[in-house]
Parts: C-alpha cells; sequence; structure tokens
C-alpha cells in the first residue's frame, strides 16, 4: 500500500472514529462507525487480504450494523440523555487519560526492536483457498468452538429477547 | 507502508475507542466503542500478518469477527431487556447494585 493511500485512509478512519465520539445521536455514531469499518477494510485489502475485506464488508458492515440499526431505533431516549451531563467534568478529565495511553503504546512500539520494517516483496496469498485450508486443518477444534459460541449466543439472545423471560 | 504505521494507526483507534466506551452515556454508544476497540486489534492482526509472512494472523481476526457477532448480538439484546425493565439505557441511571 503506497503511503499516500494509506495516509488518505488512515485519514478518513480517524476523522471518523473521532465523529463517533462527538456526535450525540447514536445513529449518528452508527453511521461514523460504517465508514470506519469500510476503512480498516481498504486497509485488509492493502495487506492482501482480500477475503477478510469481502467478510468485513458482509459481517460487519452488513449485518452487524443491521443489528445496530434496529436496536437504536426500538429504543427510544429518555430526556436525561438528551438534556445537560451531570458529569461532564468526568468526562473531560477523560481526555488525558485517554491521551496518556496513546503515548503510552507509542512508547512502547519504539522501545521495541527488531521489527521488520519491510514487508516480504511476496505476499503470503491470503485468498479463500489459503485461509480455507487453514481453517479445516490447523484451526479445525477453534472452528468448532466458534460454531458453538454462535449457537450458545443465537440460544442466549432468543431467551433474553422473549417477552416473559 | 512500514509496519509501524499499521501499529500506530491501531493504537489511534483503539484510544479513541476506550475514549468513547468510557464517556459515553448511552449503552449503545459504548457497545460503538468497543467496536471500534476490536477493529483496532484486527488491524494490528492482519498487519503483523502481512510482515511475518504467516496466515495464523488473518485467521485469528476472522474468529475476532465470529466473536464479535455473538458479542454484539448478546449485548443489544441484553441492552433492550434492561430498557424494557429500567425504561431507561443511560449507563449512569443503571446502578441498581451500588452499595
Amino acid at each position: 500500500m503506497s503511503p499516500i493511500a494509506f495516509a488518505l485512509v488512515a485519514a478518513i478512519a480517524i476523522a471518523s472514529a473521532i465523529g463517533l465520539l462527538v456526535k450525540k445521536n447514536p445513529i449518528h455514531g452508527a453511521l461514523f462507525l460504517v465508514v470506519n469499518l469500510g476503512c480498516v477494510a481498504v486497509f485488509y485489502l492493502g495487506l492482501g487480504a482480500e477475503f477478510l475485506a469481502v467478510a468485513q464488508v458482509i459481517v460487519y458492515a452488513g449485518a452487524i450494523m443491521v443489528l445496530f440499526v434496529f436496536a437504536i431505533m426500538v429504543l427510544i431516549p429518555g430526556k436525561e440523555e438528551t438534556g445537560p451531563d451531570p458529569r461532564v467534568r468526568w468526562r473531560v478529565a477523560a481526555l488525558p487519560f485517554g491521551a496518556l495511553l496513546f503515548a503510552q503504546l507509542i512508547m512502547i512500539l519504539g522501545a521495541r526492536r527488531g521489527a521488520p520494517t519491510a514487508a516480504p516483496a511476496a505476499p503470503v496469498p491470503g485468498g479463500v483457498e489459503a485461509i480455507g485450508r487453514l481453517l479445516f486443518t490447523d484451526y479445525l477444534l477453534p472452528f468448532e468452538l466458534t460454531s458453538v459460541l454462535l449457537l450458545a449466543a443465537m440460544v442466549g439472545v432468543l431467551l433474553l429477547a422473549r417477552r416473559r423471560a | 507502508m512500514s509496519l509501524h504505521g499499521y501499529l500506530t494507526l491501531g493504537a489511534l483507534v483503539f484510544a479513541i475507542g476506550l475514549f468513547g466506551v468510557v464517556t459515553r452515556r448511552n449503552a449503545v454508544g459504548m457497545l460503538l466503542g468497543i467496536e471500534l476497540m476490536l477493529n483496532a486489534v484486527n488491524i494490528n492482526l492482519v498487519a503483523f500478518s502481512r510482515f511475518h509472512a504467516d496466515l495464523g494472523g488473518i485467521v485469528f481476526s476472522l474468529f475476532t469477527i465470529a466473536i464479535t457477532v455473538a458479542e454484539v448480538a448478546l449485548g443489544l439484546a441484553i441492552v433492550i431487556v434492561i430498557f424494557r425493565v429500567r425504561k431507561t439505557i443511560e449507563a449512569d441511571r443503571l446502578d441498581l447494585l451500588r452499595g
């Protein structure tokens, strides 16, 4: 991925992440998150993970965001959410701590030596065939466990969403 | 683009997401922040996978996406149940267990 393209997409990703923070309306936040997820899919494409990029768009930007928008429409915000914030000082105080966390992460990155600075010339094929082969050989047990987890989540959601739980 | 570029971007998005989780008043907004954090982690995994020429990172982020689906479905179901019982989803007012 060329540095100019990276900088452009990174700027959009960071701007949409900040937009998610400052917008009070959760539906605006959800739409900003869609933009952010699209940028992440572009990064996956640039890193040679085509299958993951497509899965990101279908599962995240498609299914998960529909779920979010549905939930936001069902939930009617009360007066206390639109009114003035009684704890605004605490929230402002979180800003320097967040900046501190970011600075720490950057310092850890700077302290690491021996990391590869350039990508290998020929990328490992990240297509469907290579990933499918890996999923059904080396990662077969985690794959099956994930299906059990999804089944458990489905049963749990049905139980929670019933009228009389 | 170097590995550090991707890791720095991941760190920045993670920090923004964590800030969102801590400061949002709306429970759904907090879940949106969690999504942001999970995506930042996925960027790191895929970047490491590319720069170390190992497909394991891509497979791992595939699992992360699947588990995120379960997390979002359960989280939103819990939020809807809370709304049904308490008529609010403002996180500061959900202090039933406060001592």
